[in-house]
């Protein structure tokens, strides 16, 4: 423990620290005892509850509904990296007439719920895209301008020097970026690009909205039957796949920072991972 | 147009002022709980790290939408009985905390070890050397991504839309319903009126983060 804010504790402090330890452990222990008991009486994590595990149908439907949700937030994160690089481009442009309308677009996608945008495409437009379509491109349309802002801030903290050696030599512009600074800044980029694909793969869920069939769709449907009506047991199981699937690639993003950290490269910080 | 402009700024007004009602509420709550997440996960007694730790790591990476589930569906199968909107909040506010949490323990790891070691030197007691030495300078810190959870926040009570909560995006329907010829004058009027949220919390930021500022 290398907090800021203590010394390395004495023994007046370290027995300090143990009484902390045992009334801070107990009310932790009451707290969740509490939750659970209160849980357990109510009939909402009792056995019987979680019966719908051990059917066969059930678990494969909610398998296959879990590959429709990976599938959609693959699809948009593949769309948004192309969005994000062209408007990424955009931004950068000597010419006034290019960089303030990718700008207006960015910022404007950056600051709208993206479940507006859903609801929007899906109600105006849903007849022709579906709620597949509506889905994709509204999650494409958000994280690539987010995208965008994270491949911008990667490009332009690639050293100066990269950028004028490469004039020197006569290089044009699309080339100096695609062939120079481009493959040197998405090393540094590439913490931050999985941090929103776990933003992107949790905005996947607000399809559930517009009853797209992926995975809290098919949750819905087992604990909305009369049989199962067991909405906790079924939200406890959505949460935890999906927190199994986030923390994996938060702890690779984090793996990857330290790493190029270590070997001394300036990591593009994004703050945007807050969705 | 006569029809419809009125009856679109008074539909957004509604909307709006649920939404920045929640948005208030969830803030307040999510800022509060938050500040003790940080606080246990910064301190040196290690059940209490373990549960910030943990409610952090829950919260952050479960999907808005399925904790909305378990508390609009969930809470009252045991007993909880409050309006859409209070489900709302609490659920906003839940998940946000470990997003405010977050920024608050990056803020203060931002403050070098040296400046606490240096008050401890000079005698300072464990409260002035936090409350005179790192929090002034872990506060300017934390405003640039506190301001980034609160925008966050705003546009993520738009998600209460689906839960019962008839505030702004819960509106579009409504309009388009009855303006159909107006499809994208409804769309951009409520945009804009979160694009005003945003600017609004990141010029309030702005303008704190100017007042902290050092001169160098």
């Amino acid at each position: 423990m290398n907090s800021v804010l203590f010394d390395v504790p004495g023994p007046r402090a370290r027995a300090r620290h143990r009484i902390g330890t045992i009334v801070g452990g107990a009310a932790i222990v009451a707290f969740l005892g509490l939750l659970g008991w209160k849980l357990w009486v109510e009939e909402a994590i009792t056995p019987d509850q979680w019966s719908f595990l051990t059917v066969p149908g059930i678990v494969l439907g909610l398998a296959e509904a879990l590959l429709f949700t990976l599938a959609a937030a693959a699809t948009a994160i593949g769309m948004a990296v192309v969005f994000g690089a062209v408007f990424a481009f955009g931004r950068l442009s000597d010419h006034a007439l290019v960089r303030w309308p990718c700008l207006v677009v960015v910022e404007f996608f950056r600051a709208v719920p993206l479940l507006l945008l859903i609801l929007f495409l899906f109600i105006a437009y849903g007849w022709a895209l579906g709620p597949f379509g509506s889905l994709v491109i509204a999650l494409t349309l958000y994280n690539g301008a987010v995208l965008a802002e994270i491949f911008r801030a990667g490009l332009l903290a690639v050293p100066r020097g990269q950028r004028e050696a490469a004039y020197s030599i006569g290089m044009r512009k699309y080339q100096v970026m695609l062939l120079v600074l481009a493959p040197q800044a998405i090393r540094t980029m590439l913490p931050a690009i999985i941090s929103q694909c776990v933003v992107a793969l949790k905005d996947t869920a607000l399809g559930f909205i517009i009853g797209y069939s992926g995975f809290v769709h098919e949750g819905d449907l087992i604990f909305t039957s009369i049989q199962y009506n067991n909405p906790i047991a079924v939200g406890i199981v959505l949460a935890a796949v999906f927190i199994v699937i986030n923390y994996s690639l938060s702890r690779l993003a984090v793996h990857l920072e330290s790493r190029l950290r270590r070997q001394g490269t300036t990591v593009v910080h994004v703050d945007e991972g807050v969705e | 147009m006569d029809e419809y402009l009125p009856e679109l700024l008074a539909r957004l007004a509604d909307g709006f002022a649920v939404t920045l009602r929640m948005l208030g509420w969830s803030a307040l709550i999510a800022g509060i709980v938050g500040t003790i997440l940080a606080a246990m996960r910064v301190s040196p007694v290690p059940p209490l790290r373990a549960f910030g730790t943990s409610y952090v790591n829950i919260f952050r990476n479960t999907p808005l939408v399925v904790l909305f589930l378990l508390a609009v569906e969930g809470l009252p199968t045991v007993g909880v009985r409050i309006s859409f909107e209070w489900f709302a909040i609490i659920t906003l506010a839940t998940y946000t905390a470990s997003f405010v949490c977050e920024a608050i323990r990056s803020g203060i790891n931002t403050v070098d070890v040296g400046q606490a070691e240096a008050s401890r030197s000079i005698g300072m007691t464990f409260g002035q050397s936090l409350g005179i030495i790192v929090l002034p300078q872990a506060i300017r810190a934390v405003i640039p991504p506190l301001a980034s959870v609160y925008i966050a926040l705003a546009k993520n009570t738009a998600v209460a839309a689906a839960f019962g909560v008839v505030e702004a995006t819960g509106q579009l329907s409504n309009l388009i319903r009855d303006f159909a010829s107006f499809l994208w004058f409804s769309f951009f009027g409520i945009a804009a009126g979160y694009v005003i949220i945003v600017l609004v919390i990141s010029g309030i930021a702005g303008m704190i983060e100017r007042r902290l500022a050092v001169v160098r």
